[in-house]
């Protein structure tokens, strides 16, 4: 019922470009607008374009009530033929692309600008946590109000006593994704963290302790999805889509998330890209806590399940090493900017197989993985998505 | 193991009393059938009409077969810890001044897996049962129990913030010369009240069981009629900041309906009683309790109303009792709405004909003043809302739940022994 039943379209003639970070902020008296609209000048001003020349305009916030993409439209002074809101969480940089890849394929659009941003004012987390779902609001914050990090603590909890996985292991990810950060000049961590700092955090809801959380922020990371001829005639970096997958509520039996929709599609996507692991030079996971970035490992065909643990022992997460992942410092490092952060992985990865990730850049990278994965709707992640992207000439 | 609670210390007038913060109350209609279930201390779970698949959480269409048809069913409560955390920060004031909160994930027998409050006793991964209870915001929650009784489990302070359990608190029972008195404080008594004050009417007037209230542990006789609102004000000025639980035990009964009695006098006595004295009682003693919601060990938990089961159809033959119960009913349901900003639940406890001298010719069963005052106390330790107590009771709103009307004409048939 689940699986694939016929081939599917290759994303031939579509790429990427133009990828946008605005460097982000931990609190801002901006709003969301403000965010998505830096993201999206920086990004079409990199491609030499204007917001007249945008035909498809696809976001992803939280805090843009009481508008959405329409509202934004007239906002910004867009006139979209093709129009976008992907409320998605972590899920939503993947899901944006394979929509908009889909659109400019068929014609629908030319160019589709890509957007996700918020801001991040003083009580908006705790406002958004109150009310960020229905199941949320009437089966799990009325629980001791932990919001995401008593989620997470409780699958890592799990994890842990399923798999053996310690807090060392987890530390491996944060460590690493740490000194990748200090590459980083955005990044909005930029104090070296140890082990010793690691295990010795406080704990914030047991397993997780601080450096296991992602700091909300402000923030926007945009991109552009366009035809391959009209990247090479505007002279621009691009990069290929090979394939894509995406999945909703996957594994509703399970009695708590050990793994996440990935898993069931995964074969799919490196089907569809004509690859295998070993073919990434680098990695992009979704890590709002180390024990997703974990699973993704597994679920994404890195390593066997309840392997995560094995794995980080033997390999070297960091931008010189062996096996470089979530290589601007990720969320846990660079910081949550809302929804961005389901873009923060993407648009770091088409800057890399570009070649245009500067101080970040792993040397010879042309080929990543991507994945993402959102929406802690009541006790696990309900979105999770994944795209194999490679820069031109692969 | 749980640490006993120990005794509070006195109050320090000069510090600032904590004000009630309280958990997210927000909920979507379907939730609030959990909290339905909890006001009765029931555990149960929307099962689909059609397919029988166990829903969790509470939902509008089933996620096996689509049907919109999610009866409440009672839900076998047992269940296993499979992961947990202890939250130590928390974006609600509520839970920030209480921390740390461990919560977790049980996986129950019946199928899905809940996440709940989770009880200090629970070891790591072990068997568990769960309750279905209300938090201080007046919704249900799940609370994950050992399976077996603990030592001083009523102790822990994640279980004493869902219950109204009289350890160490202070109770004042209106109305010493009901028949019900003596049972009642002797239960307080049982049960570890620290004071219970038991109001007193018309004073100067001997009954026969105030020897029996005086030689009861802790208890004080205090002057109190509630038909008397300066008296009422008087006590409240004078206890009202140490009243945690109040129980509105004070009844006017007589029996007749409307056109076997000649004129308005016992129904204007009924009223005055069963109605304006919960009136009385509420504005004198219900503002400090309000304010009181999260004043320590003996903050103000629970404000009790004995009421008769005929509040929700009227018996003919004590039909003018059951109207002035009826209106009682309404003004308590008022009373909820009003004490619930400061956490203190209000438990109405609904009772059959009681065994006593004005319900003398009623055939049995009957409710004896000891089952009355254990149900009122295990209400308390249960953290209920409603309560049916005794065979007469219990019937009757399983009838009103299946048909008013139909009980209504049921009602008409009765010689006053029940439903």
């Amino acid at each position: 019922m689940a699986g694939r039943t016929s081939r599917r379209m290759g994303y031939e003639g579509v790429v990427l470009a133009a990828p946008a970070t605005t460097p982000y902020q931990r609190f801002s008296k901006e709003t969301a607008h403000w965010w998505i609209a830096r993201a999206l000048r920086q990004s079409l001003q990199s491609a030499g374009l204007g917001p007249r020349d945008v035909d498809g305009f696809s976001v992803a916030s939280f805090t843009l009530f009481p508008d959405t993409a329409v509202g934004l439209t007239q906002h910004l002074g867009l006139t979209p033929r093709w129009l976008d809101h992907i409320p998605m969480g972590g899920a939503s940089g993947v899901v944006a692309l394979r929509r908009a890849a889909r659109a400019v394929q068929a014609g629908d659009a030319d160019i589709v600008a890509c957007v996700a941003g918020d801001t991040n004012h003083v009580d908006s987390f705790r406002r958004m946590l109150s009310s960020f779902s229905r199941f949320a609001q009437d089966a799990s914050y009325p629980y001791g109000a932990g919001g995401p990090n008593a989620c997470f603590a409780l699958l890592t909890d799990h994890y842990m006593s399923a798999y053996g996985a310690t807090r060392e292991d987890f530390g491996r990810i944060c460590v690493a994704q740490r000194d990748n950060a200090l590459q980083n000049p955005h990044a909005v961590m930029k104090k070296p963290l140890t082990m010793e700092d690691y295990l010795g955090a406080r704990m914030i809801s047991d397993p997780i302790a601080l450096f296991d959380c992602v700091m909300p922020v402000s923030g926007a990371e945009a991109f552009l999805v366009m035809r391959e001829e009209d990247a090479r005639v505007a002279g621009l970096p691009y990069a290929h889509i090979r394939g894509s997958i995406e999945r909703h509520n996957a594994f509703p039996e399970d009695p708590i998330q050990m793994r996440g929709g990935w898993a069931m599609d995964i074969d799919e996507l490196y089907a569809m890209a004509d690859a295998r692991p070993d073919d990434m030079d680098l990695l992009q996971t979704y890590d709002d806590y180390p024990v997703i970035s974990m699973m993704q490992f597994e679920d994404l065909g890195f390593c066997g399940k309840g392997e995560g643990p094995a794995f980080v022992r033997e390999r070297d997460l960091t931008i010189a090493g062996d096996f470089p992942h979530n290589t601007s410092g990720g969320q846990l490092s660079a910081g949550q900017a809302g929804a961005a952060g389901g873009f923060i992985g993407l648009v770091e990865a088409i800057r890399q197989v570009t070649g245009a990730a500067g101080p970040t850049q792993v040397e010879g990278a042309r080929t990543a993985m991507v994945s993402g994965f959102g929406m802690i709707n009541y006790d696990r992640g309900v979105c999770s998505s994944a795209a194999i992207i490679s820069g031109a000439g692969t | 193991m749980t640490d006993a609670i120990l005794p509070p210390p006195k109050k320090d007038p000069q510090k600032r009393t904590r004000s009630q913060t309280l958990p997210s109350g927000l909920r979507s209609r379907a939730a609030l059938g959990l909290t339905a279930a909890a006001a009765e201390g029931r555990f149960m779970l929307q099962v689909c009409g059609e397919c029988g698949a166990l829903q969790y959480p509470p939902r509008d269409a089933c996620s096996t077969c689509l049907s919109t048809d999610l009866p409440w069913r009672d839900i076998d409560p047992a269940g296993e810890l499979i992961a947990e955390t202890t939250v130590r920060t928390s974006t609600n004031t509520y839970f920030r001044e209480r921390t740390p909160w461990r919560v977790g994930t049980v996986r129950l027998d019946a199928g899905p897996s809940v996440m709940c409050h989770v009880h200090g006793d629970v070891p790591r991964g072990g068997r568990v049962r769960i309750i279905n209870r209300l938090d201080k915001s007046g919704q249900g929650v799940l609370y994950a129990l050992p399976p077996e009784g603990t030592p001083n489990m009523e102790d822990d302070p994640q279980l004493r913030e869902i219950t109204a359990d009289p350890k160490f608190r202070r109770v004042l029972i209106t109305d010493a010369r009901s028949e019900n008195a003596v049972a009642l404080a002797e239960a307080f008594a049982k049960a570890g009240a620290s004071i219970i004050f038991i109001g007193e009417p018309e004073g100067w007037r001997p009954y026969p069981h105030r020897p029996a209230l005086e030689a009861i542990p802790n208890v004080q006789i205090v002057p109190l009629d509630v038909t008397d609102t300066a008296s009422v004000a008087e006590l409240a000025g004078e206890i009202g900041g140490k009243t945690d639980i109040l129980v509105n035990n004070a009844r006017f009964v007589r029996p007749g309906g409307i056109m076997d009695r000649g004129d308005t006098v016992f129904a204007r006595d009924e009223m005055e009683v069963n109605y304006l004295g919960l009136m009385r009682l509420a504005q004198s003693f219900g503002p400090a309790m309000r304010g009181r919601g999260a004043d320590g060990d003996n903050s103000a938990a629970a404000w009790v109303n004995i009421l008769s089961v005929y509040a929700y159809s009227n018996m003919p033959a004590f039909g003018a009792f059951s109207a002035s119960n009826a209106a009682a009913y309404s003004l308590s349901q008022c009373l909820r709405a009003e004490m619930r900003p400061g956490g203190v639940r209000v438990m109405n406890v609904y009772t059959g004909p009681t065994d006593d001298a004005w319900h003398q010719p009623l055939p049995p069963p009957k409710v004896a003043p000891a089952a009355l005052a254990r149900a009122i106390v295990s209400g308390l330790k249960d953290g209920l809302e409603d309560v049916f107590v005794g065979d007469v009771a219990k019937d009757l709103i399983e009838r009103w739940r299946a048909g008013a009307k139909v009980l209504e004409r049921e009602m008409s048939e009765t010689d006053g022994g029940g439903a």
